[in-house]
Protein backbone atom coordinates (compact mmCIF):
# COMPACT_ATOMS: atom_id res chain seq x y z
CA UNK A 1 0.00 0.00 0.00
CA UNK A 2 0.79 3.88 -0.46
CA UNK A 3 0.59 6.28 2.32
CA UNK A 4 0.74 9.73 2.02
CA UNK A 5 2.99 11.28 5.61
CA UNK A 6 1.61 14.75 6.03
CA UNK A 7 3.69 17.09 8.31
CA UNK A 8 2.12 19.46 10.62
CA UNK A 9 4.81 21.58 12.39
CA UNK A 10 2.30 23.47 14.17
CA UNK A 11 4.57 24.95 17.21
CA UNK A 12 8.02 22.44 16.53
CA UNK A 13 11.04 24.51 16.22
CA UNK A 14 12.00 25.41 12.65
CA UNK A 15 14.95 27.53 11.43
CA UNK A 16 13.81 31.08 10.62
CA UNK A 17 12.68 31.37 6.72
CA UNK A 18 10.90 34.55 5.06
CA UNK A 19 7.28 34.96 6.56
CA UNK A 20 7.32 32.35 9.12
CA UNK A 21 5.75 34.80 12.07
CA UNK A 22 5.78 31.97 14.28
CA UNK A 23 8.94 33.55 16.38
CA UNK A 24 8.59 31.20 19.77
CA UNK A 25 9.36 28.25 17.04
CA UNK A 26 11.97 30.45 16.32
CA UNK A 27 13.51 31.00 19.16
CA UNK A 28 13.06 27.68 20.10
CA UNK A 29 15.41 26.50 17.23
CA UNK A 30 17.48 29.34 17.69
CA UNK A 31 18.21 27.99 21.65
CA UNK A 32 18.86 24.52 20.72
CA UNK A 33 22.35 22.82 21.05
CA UNK A 34 24.28 21.98 17.92
CA UNK A 35 24.52 18.88 18.19
CA UNK A 36 20.46 18.44 18.35
CA UNK A 37 20.09 20.28 15.14
CA UNK A 38 22.12 18.34 13.25
CA UNK A 39 19.96 15.39 14.76
CA UNK A 40 17.20 16.55 13.58
CA UNK A 41 18.68 17.11 10.10
CA UNK A 42 20.14 13.69 10.21
CA UNK A 43 16.66 12.21 11.29
CA UNK A 44 14.78 13.68 8.03
CA UNK A 45 17.79 12.06 5.87
CA UNK A 46 17.46 9.49 6.82
CA UNK A 47 13.57 9.35 7.07
CA UNK A 48 13.70 10.50 3.50
CA UNK A 49 16.40 7.71 2.35
CA UNK A 50 14.44 4.75 3.93
CA UNK A 51 13.63 2.23 1.15
CA UNK A 52 10.26 2.92 -0.46
CA UNK A 53 9.95 6.33 1.10
CA UNK A 54 9.39 8.98 -2.11
CA UNK A 55 10.58 12.36 -0.30
CA UNK A 56 8.09 15.19 -0.96
CA UNK A 57 9.46 18.90 -1.03
CA UNK A 58 9.43 21.55 1.92
CA UNK A 59 6.84 24.32 1.94
CA UNK A 60 7.27 27.81 2.41
CA UNK A 61 5.93 28.93 5.98
CA UNK A 62 2.01 28.55 5.56
CA UNK A 63 1.71 32.82 6.21
CA UNK A 64 3.38 32.49 2.59
CA UNK A 65 -0.14 30.78 1.05
CA UNK A 66 -3.12 31.64 -1.17
CA UNK A 67 -6.57 29.91 -0.87
CA UNK A 68 -8.47 30.45 -3.66
CA UNK A 69 -12.24 29.26 -4.60
CA UNK A 70 -14.22 29.64 -7.84
CA UNK A 71 -17.76 30.50 -7.06
CA UNK A 72 -20.28 31.35 -10.12
CA UNK A 73 -17.57 31.69 -12.40
CA UNK A 74 -15.14 33.95 -10.28
CA UNK A 75 -12.16 33.36 -8.85
CA UNK A 76 -12.05 34.09 -4.82
CA UNK A 77 -8.62 34.29 -3.00
CA UNK A 78 -7.62 34.84 0.37
CA UNK A 79 -4.56 35.20 1.95
CA UNK A 80 -3.19 32.46 4.26
CA UNK A 81 -3.56 29.01 4.33
CA UNK A 82 -6.86 26.63 4.22
CA UNK A 83 -6.47 25.39 7.54
CA UNK A 84 -5.53 27.74 10.55
CA UNK A 85 -1.85 28.56 10.29
CA UNK A 86 -0.76 26.05 13.15
CA UNK A 87 -2.65 23.14 11.45
CA UNK A 88 -0.98 23.68 7.79
CA UNK A 89 0.60 21.48 6.11
CA UNK A 90 4.50 21.91 6.42
CA UNK A 91 5.91 19.20 3.92
CA UNK A 92 4.87 15.44 2.87
CA UNK A 93 6.29 12.67 1.57
CA UNK A 94 5.19 9.20 0.22
CA UNK A 95 5.70 5.91 1.28
CA UNK A 96 4.99 2.30 0.05
CA UNK A 97 4.26 0.11 2.93
CA UNK A 98 2.92 -3.52 3.59
CA UNK A 99 0.91 -2.03 6.29
CA UNK A 100 -0.18 0.87 8.58
CA UNK A 101 2.07 -0.08 11.29
CA UNK A 102 5.13 0.43 8.79
CA UNK A 103 3.75 3.33 8.18
CA UNK A 104 3.24 4.61 11.90
CA UNK A 105 7.01 3.13 12.23
CA UNK A 106 8.14 5.28 9.81
CA UNK A 107 6.28 8.58 10.58
CA UNK A 108 7.21 8.12 14.50
CA UNK A 109 10.22 9.24 13.37
CA UNK A 110 10.13 12.30 11.20
CA UNK A 111 11.55 14.91 13.65
CA UNK A 112 8.34 17.06 13.85
CA UNK A 113 6.06 14.21 15.33
CA UNK A 114 8.69 14.04 18.68
CA UNK A 115 9.37 18.30 18.56
CA UNK A 116 5.66 19.38 19.08
CA UNK A 117 4.26 18.50 15.59
CA UNK A 118 2.18 15.88 14.54
CA UNK A 119 2.39 13.46 11.55
CA UNK A 120 -1.00 12.51 9.45
CA UNK A 121 -0.81 9.30 8.23
CA UNK A 122 -3.48 8.42 5.09
CA UNK A 123 -3.42 5.84 2.47
CA UNK A 124 -3.43 6.77 -1.52
CA UNK A 125 -6.22 5.24 -2.95
CA UNK A 126 -4.75 2.90 -5.63
CA UNK A 127 -5.80 2.91 -9.11
CA UNK A 128 -7.44 -0.43 -10.50
CA UNK B 1 -28.31 -25.88 21.37
CA UNK B 2 -25.69 -27.83 20.46
CA UNK B 3 -24.82 -25.55 17.75
CA UNK B 4 -25.51 -22.37 20.14
CA UNK B 5 -22.99 -23.95 22.16
CA UNK B 6 -20.65 -24.42 19.50
CA UNK B 7 -21.25 -21.01 18.47
CA UNK B 8 -20.31 -19.93 22.16
CA UNK B 9 -16.83 -21.98 21.92
CA UNK B 10 -15.76 -21.71 18.69
CA UNK B 11 -17.32 -18.10 16.70
CA UNK B 12 -13.88 -16.07 17.27
CA UNK B 13 -11.65 -18.85 16.23
CA UNK B 14 -13.34 -19.41 12.86
CA UNK B 15 -13.92 -15.79 12.19
CA UNK B 16 -10.56 -15.38 13.09
CA UNK B 17 -9.47 -17.75 10.84
CA UNK B 18 -11.74 -16.68 8.32
CA UNK B 19 -10.22 -13.40 7.80
CA UNK B 20 -7.07 -14.23 7.82
CA UNK B 21 -7.87 -16.32 4.91
CA UNK B 22 -10.18 -13.79 2.73
CA UNK B 23 -8.13 -10.92 4.25
CA UNK B 24 -11.86 -9.20 4.34
CA UNK B 25 -14.25 -8.91 7.54
CA UNK B 26 -17.43 -8.66 5.66
CA UNK B 27 -17.07 -11.47 3.59
CA UNK B 28 -15.46 -13.64 6.23
CA UNK B 29 -18.32 -12.74 9.13
CA UNK B 30 -20.95 -13.47 6.44
CA UNK B 31 -19.35 -16.47 5.33
CA UNK B 32 -18.62 -17.95 9.20
CA UNK B 33 -22.56 -17.07 9.77
CA UNK B 34 -23.63 -19.04 7.05
CA UNK B 35 -21.61 -22.00 7.96
CA UNK B 36 -22.87 -21.96 11.45
CA UNK B 37 -26.15 -22.45 9.63
CA UNK B 38 -25.23 -25.06 7.41
CA UNK B 39 -24.35 -26.59 11.06
CA UNK B 40 -27.46 -26.01 13.00
CA UNK B 41 -29.26 -28.01 9.64
CA UNK B 42 -27.00 -30.82 9.46
CA UNK B 43 -25.88 -31.56 13.24
CA UNK B 44 -28.77 -32.68 14.49
CA UNK B 45 -29.51 -34.89 11.92
CA UNK B 46 -25.84 -36.27 11.21
CA UNK B 47 -23.98 -35.79 14.64
CA UNK B 48 -21.40 -33.57 15.51
CA UNK B 49 -18.49 -33.47 13.42
CA UNK B 50 -15.29 -34.81 15.90
CA UNK B 51 -13.56 -31.39 15.36
CA UNK B 52 -16.64 -28.69 15.11
CA UNK B 53 -14.23 -26.06 14.84
CA UNK B 54 -12.38 -27.41 11.78
CA UNK B 55 -15.88 -28.57 10.16
CA UNK B 56 -17.08 -24.61 10.47
CA UNK B 57 -13.72 -23.49 9.43
CA UNK B 58 -13.91 -25.47 6.31
CA UNK B 59 -17.23 -25.26 5.62
CA UNK B 60 -17.22 -21.25 5.58
CA UNK B 61 -14.41 -21.40 3.49
CA UNK B 62 -16.18 -23.76 0.61
CA UNK B 63 -18.89 -21.12 1.00
CA UNK B 64 -16.45 -17.94 0.79
CA UNK B 65 -14.75 -19.41 -2.42
CA UNK B 66 -18.19 -20.75 -3.87
CA UNK B 67 -19.20 -17.10 -3.53
CA UNK B 68 -16.63 -15.69 -5.22
CA UNK B 69 -16.57 -17.87 -7.82
CA UNK B 70 -19.76 -16.91 -8.83
CA UNK B 71 -19.16 -13.27 -8.44
CA UNK B 72 -15.61 -13.19 -9.79
CA UNK B 73 -15.95 -9.91 -9.99
CA UNK B 74 -12.71 -9.20 -7.98
CA UNK B 75 -9.88 -9.71 -10.02
CA UNK B 76 -7.86 -9.03 -6.70
CA UNK B 77 -9.25 -12.02 -5.50
CA UNK B 78 -9.07 -14.62 -8.22
CA UNK B 79 -5.90 -16.20 -5.94
CA UNK B 80 -8.35 -17.67 -3.33
CA UNK B 81 -9.99 -19.88 -6.75
CA UNK B 82 -6.11 -21.48 -6.94
CA UNK B 83 -6.81 -22.69 -3.00
CA UNK B 84 -7.27 -26.19 -3.36
CA UNK B 85 -11.52 -26.61 -2.04
CA UNK B 86 -11.10 -28.13 1.89
CA UNK B 87 -13.30 -31.44 2.05
CA UNK B 88 -15.34 -31.09 5.42
CA UNK B 89 -14.82 -34.58 6.42
CA UNK B 90 -11.29 -35.31 6.30
CA UNK B 91 -9.70 -32.07 8.39
CA UNK B 92 -7.86 -32.24 11.42
CA UNK B 93 -6.90 -29.23 13.92
CA UNK B 94 -4.01 -28.65 12.59
CA UNK B 95 -5.22 -28.15 8.80
CA UNK B 96 -6.21 -24.89 9.89
CA UNK B 97 -3.76 -22.49 12.78
CA UNK B 98 -5.78 -20.26 15.64
CA UNK B 99 -5.32 -16.81 14.21
CA UNK B 100 -7.74 -15.77 16.69
CA UNK B 101 -4.67 -13.57 18.64
CA UNK B 102 -4.20 -12.03 14.72
CA UNK B 103 -7.59 -11.09 15.09
CA UNK B 104 -7.53 -9.49 18.59
CA UNK B 105 -4.33 -7.31 17.89
CA UNK B 106 -6.44 -6.16 14.97
CA UNK B 107 -9.56 -5.16 16.37
CA UNK B 108 -7.53 -3.80 18.89
CA UNK B 109 -4.83 -1.32 16.85
CA UNK B 110 -4.81 2.06 18.59
CA UNK B 111 -5.24 4.08 15.12
CA UNK B 112 -9.10 3.05 15.94
CA UNK B 113 -10.96 4.74 18.41
CA UNK B 114 -10.99 3.29 21.84
CA UNK B 115 -14.54 2.86 21.82
CA UNK B 116 -15.04 1.13 17.90
CA UNK B 117 -11.50 -0.98 19.41
CA UNK B 118 -14.06 -2.26 21.83
CA UNK B 119 -16.85 -2.71 19.84
CA UNK B 120 -15.13 -4.50 17.14
CA UNK B 121 -13.41 -6.96 19.98
CA UNK B 122 -16.93 -7.94 20.88
CA UNK B 123 -18.14 -8.89 17.88
CA UNK B 124 -15.72 -10.48 16.40
CA UNK B 125 -14.51 -12.57 18.86
CA UNK B 126 -17.42 -12.60 21.47
CA UNK B 127 -19.55 -13.11 18.46
CA UNK B 128 -22.02 -10.46 20.21
CA UNK B 129 -24.89 -9.02 17.77
CA UNK B 130 -24.41 -5.37 17.23
CA UNK B 131 -27.87 -5.01 19.31
CA UNK B 132 -26.21 -6.91 22.22
CA UNK B 133 -23.47 -4.71 22.23
CA UNK B 134 -25.26 -1.50 21.51
CA UNK B 135 -27.26 -2.33 24.84
CA UNK B 136 -24.69 -3.00 26.53
CA UNK B 137 -23.54 0.35 26.22
CA UNK B 138 -26.51 2.08 26.02
CA UNK B 139 -26.29 3.48 22.83
CA UNK B 140 -28.74 3.05 19.91
CA UNK B 141 -28.65 -0.12 17.66
CA UNK B 142 -27.85 2.71 14.59
CA UNK B 143 -24.91 4.20 16.08
CA UNK B 144 -23.44 0.82 17.12
CA UNK B 145 -24.06 -0.46 13.60
CA UNK B 146 -22.52 2.23 12.05
CA UNK B 147 -19.04 2.14 14.72
CA UNK B 148 -18.74 -1.17 13.46
CA UNK B 149 -18.99 -0.27 9.78
CA UNK B 150 -16.78 2.37 10.20
CA UNK B 151 -14.18 0.40 12.02
CA UNK B 152 -14.24 -2.12 9.34
CA UNK B 153 -13.86 0.00 6.65
CA UNK B 154 -10.79 1.62 8.11
CA UNK B 155 -9.06 -1.43 8.99
CA UNK B 156 -9.44 -2.11 5.42
CA UNK B 157 -8.67 1.29 3.74
CA UNK B 158 -5.75 2.33 5.89
CA UNK B 159 -4.45 -1.25 5.76
CA UNK B 160 -4.44 -2.03 9.32
CA UNK B 161 -2.58 -5.49 9.26
CA UNK B 162 -4.06 -9.08 10.73
CA UNK B 163 -0.79 -9.90 12.44
CA UNK B 164 0.60 -9.70 15.95
CA UNK B 165 2.81 -7.18 16.32
CA UNK B 166 6.46 -7.64 15.76
CA UNK B 167 8.55 -7.89 19.30
CA UNK B 168 9.66 -4.94 19.29
CA UNK B 169 6.15 -3.37 19.18
CA UNK B 170 4.59 -5.53 21.63
CA UNK B 171 5.55 -3.32 24.51
CA UNK B 172 2.89 -0.92 23.28
CA UNK B 173 0.25 -3.02 22.04
CA UNK B 174 0.11 -5.68 24.13
CA UNK B 175 -0.99 -3.11 26.81
CA UNK B 176 -3.99 -1.59 24.61
CA UNK B 177 -5.48 -4.97 24.24
CA UNK B 178 -5.25 -5.96 28.14
CA UNK B 179 -6.67 -2.50 28.63
CA UNK B 180 -9.67 -3.07 26.20
CA UNK B 181 -10.41 -6.71 27.83
CA UNK B 182 -10.46 -4.80 31.63
CA UNK B 183 -12.46 -2.10 30.14
CA UNK B 184 -15.01 -4.89 29.09
CA UNK B 185 -14.79 -6.64 31.94
CA UNK B 186 -15.74 -3.50 34.29
CA UNK B 187 -18.34 -2.73 32.10
CA UNK B 188 -19.91 -6.17 33.23
CA UNK B 189 -18.59 -5.34 36.83
CA UNK B 190 -20.76 -2.26 36.61
CA UNK B 191 -24.06 -4.78 36.55
CA UNK B 192 -24.16 -6.55 33.11
CA UNK B 193 -22.61 -9.92 34.05
CA UNK B 194 -22.61 -11.25 30.48
CA UNK B 195 -19.81 -8.39 29.61
CA UNK B 196 -17.92 -9.79 32.67
CA UNK B 197 -18.19 -13.25 31.26
CA UNK B 198 -17.34 -12.04 27.93
CA UNK B 199 -14.32 -10.62 29.37
CA UNK B 200 -13.11 -13.84 31.09
CA UNK B 201 -13.22 -15.74 27.96
CA UNK B 202 -10.98 -12.97 26.05
CA UNK B 203 -9.03 -13.18 28.83
CA UNK B 204 -9.32 -17.24 29.15
CA UNK B 205 -8.00 -17.58 25.09
CA UNK B 206 -4.98 -14.76 25.60
CA UNK B 207 -3.59 -16.94 28.30
CA UNK B 208 -3.25 -20.07 25.91
CA UNK B 209 -2.13 -17.87 22.77
CA UNK B 210 0.08 -15.73 24.85
CA UNK B 211 0.99 -18.74 27.93
CA UNK B 212 4.60 -16.52 28.56
CA UNK B 213 3.21 -13.26 28.97
CA UNK B 214 2.83 -12.55 32.28
CA UNK B 215 0.96 -9.42 32.53
CA UNK B 216 -1.99 -11.43 30.13
CA UNK B 217 -2.06 -14.08 33.02
CA UNK B 218 -2.31 -11.60 35.81
CA UNK B 219 -5.07 -9.73 33.61
CA UNK B 220 -6.81 -13.55 34.06
CA UNK B 221 -6.47 -13.39 37.87
CA UNK B 222 -6.82 -10.25 38.52
CA UNK B 223 -10.63 -10.74 36.45
CA UNK B 224 -11.22 -14.14 38.25
CA UNK B 225 -10.46 -12.76 41.80
CA UNK B 226 -13.03 -10.02 41.45
CA UNK B 227 -15.59 -12.04 39.85
CA UNK B 228 -15.29 -14.39 42.14
CA UNK B 229 -17.17 -11.98 44.55
CA UNK B 230 -19.67 -10.94 42.23
CA UNK B 231 -22.75 -12.59 44.39
CA UNK B 232 -21.22 -10.81 47.13
CA UNK B 233 -21.08 -7.50 45.94
CA UNK B 234 -24.64 -6.00 45.42
CA UNK B 235 -27.50 -7.14 47.99
CA UNK B 236 -31.36 -6.01 47.16
CA UNK B 237 -29.43 -3.45 44.22
CA UNK B 238 -27.04 -2.05 47.11
CA UNK B 239 -23.28 -1.95 47.11
CA UNK B 240 -21.77 -4.13 49.87
CA UNK B 241 -18.63 -3.00 50.49
CA UNK B 242 -15.64 -5.55 50.93
CA UNK B 243 -15.27 -5.67 54.56
CA UNK B 244 -19.45 -6.23 55.02
CA UNK B 245 -19.51 -8.68 52.29
CA UNK B 246 -20.47 -12.44 52.98
CA UNK B 247 -17.45 -14.19 52.59
CA UNK B 248 -19.81 -17.48 52.16
CA UNK B 249 -21.33 -15.94 48.72
CA UNK B 250 -17.51 -15.99 47.35
CA UNK B 251 -16.88 -18.41 44.85
CA UNK B 252 -13.81 -20.47 46.45
CA UNK B 253 -12.85 -22.45 43.59
CA UNK B 254 -12.58 -19.77 40.96
CA UNK B 255 -10.60 -17.78 43.58
CA UNK B 256 -8.60 -20.61 44.30
CA UNK B 257 -8.26 -20.87 39.86
CA UNK B 258 -7.18 -16.44 40.28
CA UNK B 259 -4.57 -17.52 42.79
CA UNK B 260 -3.29 -20.11 40.57
CA UNK B 261 -3.24 -18.16 37.95
CA UNK B 262 -1.66 -15.75 39.58
CA UNK B 263 1.28 -17.66 40.62
CA UNK B 264 1.86 -18.46 36.79
CA UNK B 265 2.27 -14.68 36.12
CA UNK B 266 4.46 -14.12 39.19
CA UNK B 267 6.50 -17.54 38.32
CA UNK B 268 7.18 -15.65 34.69
CA UNK B 269 8.24 -12.60 36.58
CA UNK B 270 5.33 -10.57 36.62
CA UNK B 271 5.34 -7.59 38.81
CA UNK B 272 2.72 -5.31 36.02
CA UNK B 273 0.11 -3.38 37.53
CA UNK B 274 -2.14 -6.33 36.30
CA UNK B 275 0.06 -8.32 38.52
CA UNK B 276 -0.08 -6.17 41.57
CA UNK B 277 -4.17 -5.79 41.21
CA UNK B 278 -4.38 -9.18 41.37
CA UNK B 279 -2.06 -9.18 44.15
CA UNK B 280 -4.28 -7.14 45.92
CA UNK B 281 -7.76 -8.92 45.10
CA UNK B 282 -6.01 -11.94 45.81
CA UNK B 283 -5.03 -10.63 49.59
CA UNK B 284 -8.64 -9.36 49.68
CA UNK B 285 -9.82 -12.54 49.54
CA UNK B 286 -8.59 -13.83 52.94
CA UNK B 287 -10.56 -13.99 55.68
CA UNK B 288 -8.03 -11.85 58.03
CA UNK B 289 -6.85 -9.42 55.60
CA UNK B 290 -3.15 -7.92 55.31
CA UNK B 291 -3.70 -4.75 55.36
CA UNK B 292 0.59 -3.20 55.56
CA UNK B 293 0.99 -5.08 52.48
CA UNK B 294 -2.06 -4.73 50.69
CA UNK B 295 -1.27 -0.65 51.38
CA UNK B 296 2.70 -1.75 50.71
CA UNK B 297 1.35 -2.97 47.05
CA UNK B 298 -1.06 -0.13 46.69
CA UNK B 299 1.98 1.97 47.24
CA UNK B 300 4.28 0.13 44.50
CA UNK B 301 0.95 0.11 41.73
CA UNK B 302 0.86 4.13 42.54
CA UNK B 303 4.65 4.49 41.60
CA UNK B 304 4.27 2.39 38.42
CA UNK B 305 1.20 3.97 37.43
CA UNK B 306 1.14 7.24 39.08
CA UNK B 307 -2.41 7.32 39.62
CA UNK B 308 -4.16 9.13 42.34
CA UNK B 309 -7.00 6.86 42.26
CA UNK B 310 -4.52 4.54 43.56
CA UNK B 311 -2.66 6.26 46.36
CA UNK B 312 -6.94 7.20 47.41
CA UNK B 313 -6.42 3.23 47.83
CA UNK B 314 -3.55 2.98 49.21
CA UNK B 315 -4.63 5.50 51.44
CA UNK B 316 -7.53 3.57 52.36
CA UNK B 317 -5.28 0.37 53.12
CA UNK B 318 -3.04 2.89 55.57
CA UNK B 319 -6.44 3.32 57.74
CA UNK B 320 -7.66 -0.03 57.74
CA UNK B 321 -3.68 -1.27 58.90
CA UNK B 322 -4.18 1.59 61.90
CA UNK B 323 -2.95 5.09 60.53
CA UNK B 324 -6.06 6.88 60.08
CA UNK B 325 -4.91 10.13 60.79
CA UNK B 326 -1.98 9.70 58.21
CA UNK B 327 -4.66 8.42 56.00
CA UNK B 328 -7.11 11.29 55.93
CA UNK B 329 -4.06 13.62 55.34
CA UNK B 330 -3.10 11.59 52.25
CA UNK B 331 -6.82 11.46 51.13
CA UNK B 332 -6.59 15.42 51.56
CA UNK B 333 -3.76 15.92 49.43
CA UNK B 334 -5.07 14.43 46.63
CA UNK B 335 -6.41 16.50 43.29
CA UNK B 336 -9.59 14.42 42.90
CA UNK B 337 -12.42 16.91 43.78
CA UNK B 338 -15.07 15.62 41.39
CA UNK B 339 -14.42 11.94 41.93
CA UNK B 340 -17.07 10.72 44.48
CA UNK B 341 -14.90 8.28 46.32
CA UNK B 342 -12.61 10.48 47.42
CA UNK B 343 -15.47 12.27 49.28
CA UNK B 344 -16.61 9.17 50.71
CA UNK B 345 -13.36 7.56 51.92
CA UNK B 346 -12.88 11.21 53.46
CA UNK B 347 -16.46 11.04 55.00
CA UNK B 348 -15.40 7.93 56.37
CA UNK B 349 -12.25 8.45 57.86
CA UNK B 350 -13.69 11.43 59.47
CA UNK B 351 -16.34 9.52 61.16
CA UNK B 352 -13.60 7.19 62.30
CA UNK B 353 -11.86 10.19 63.70
CA UNK B 354 -15.32 11.49 65.60
CA UNK B 355 -15.85 14.38 63.68
CA UNK B 356 -19.45 13.34 62.48
CA UNK B 357 -20.29 16.95 61.12
CA UNK B 358 -17.34 16.83 58.67
CA UNK B 359 -18.32 13.70 57.48
CA UNK B 360 -21.92 14.30 56.90
CA UNK B 361 -20.58 17.15 54.84
CA UNK B 362 -18.12 14.85 53.17
CA UNK B 363 -20.86 12.36 52.48
CA UNK B 364 -23.15 15.16 50.89
CA UNK B 365 -20.71 16.34 48.53
CA UNK B 366 -19.91 12.43 47.74
CA UNK B 367 -23.88 12.83 46.47
CA UNK B 368 -23.80 15.31 44.58
CA UNK B 369 -21.14 13.74 42.53
CA UNK B 370 -22.09 9.61 42.41
CA UNK B 371 -23.50 8.54 39.36
CA UNK B 372 -24.44 4.86 39.71
CA UNK B 373 -27.71 3.99 42.55
CA UNK B 374 -26.29 1.31 44.10
CA UNK B 375 -23.22 3.36 45.32
CA UNK B 376 -25.70 6.35 45.81
CA UNK B 377 -28.01 3.85 48.03
CA UNK B 378 -25.03 2.70 49.94
CA UNK B 379 -24.03 6.86 50.85
CA UNK B 380 -27.35 7.60 51.65
CA UNK B 381 -27.50 4.55 54.53
CA UNK B 382 -24.06 5.86 55.82
CA UNK B 383 -25.47 9.42 55.89
CA UNK B 384 -28.71 8.58 57.66
CA UNK B 385 -26.34 6.15 59.91
CA UNK B 386 -24.62 9.47 61.04
CA UNK B 387 -27.81 11.64 61.64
Amino acid sequence: MQYMLLIHQADAPRPGREGDSNQKAIDAWESLPDDEKNAVYTSYQEVNQTPGVTPGVQLAPPETATTLRVQDGKTLTTDGPFAELKEAIAGYMLFEADDLDAAIELASKVPAARLGGAIEVRPVIEAY
Amino acid sequence: MIVEQAFREHWGRVLAAQIGFLGDFDLAEETAQEAFAVAAERWPRDGIPGNPAAWLIATARNRAIDRIRREQTLAAKTRLLEAPGATEDNMDETAFPDERLELIFTCCHPALALEAQVALTLRTLGGLTTEEIARAFLVPEGTMAKRLVRARHKIKAAGIPFRVPADHLLPDRLPAVLAVVYLIFNEGYGGRADLSAEAILLGRAMTELMPDEPEVQALLALMLLHDARREARLKDGTLVLLSDQDPSLWDAEQIGEGRTTLDRAIALGGGGPYALQAAIASLHADEARDWPQIAALYGELSRLTGSPVIELSRAVATAEAGDVEGALDSVEALDLERYHYLHATRAELLRRLGRPDDAVAAYERALELVQANSERRLLEQRLAELR
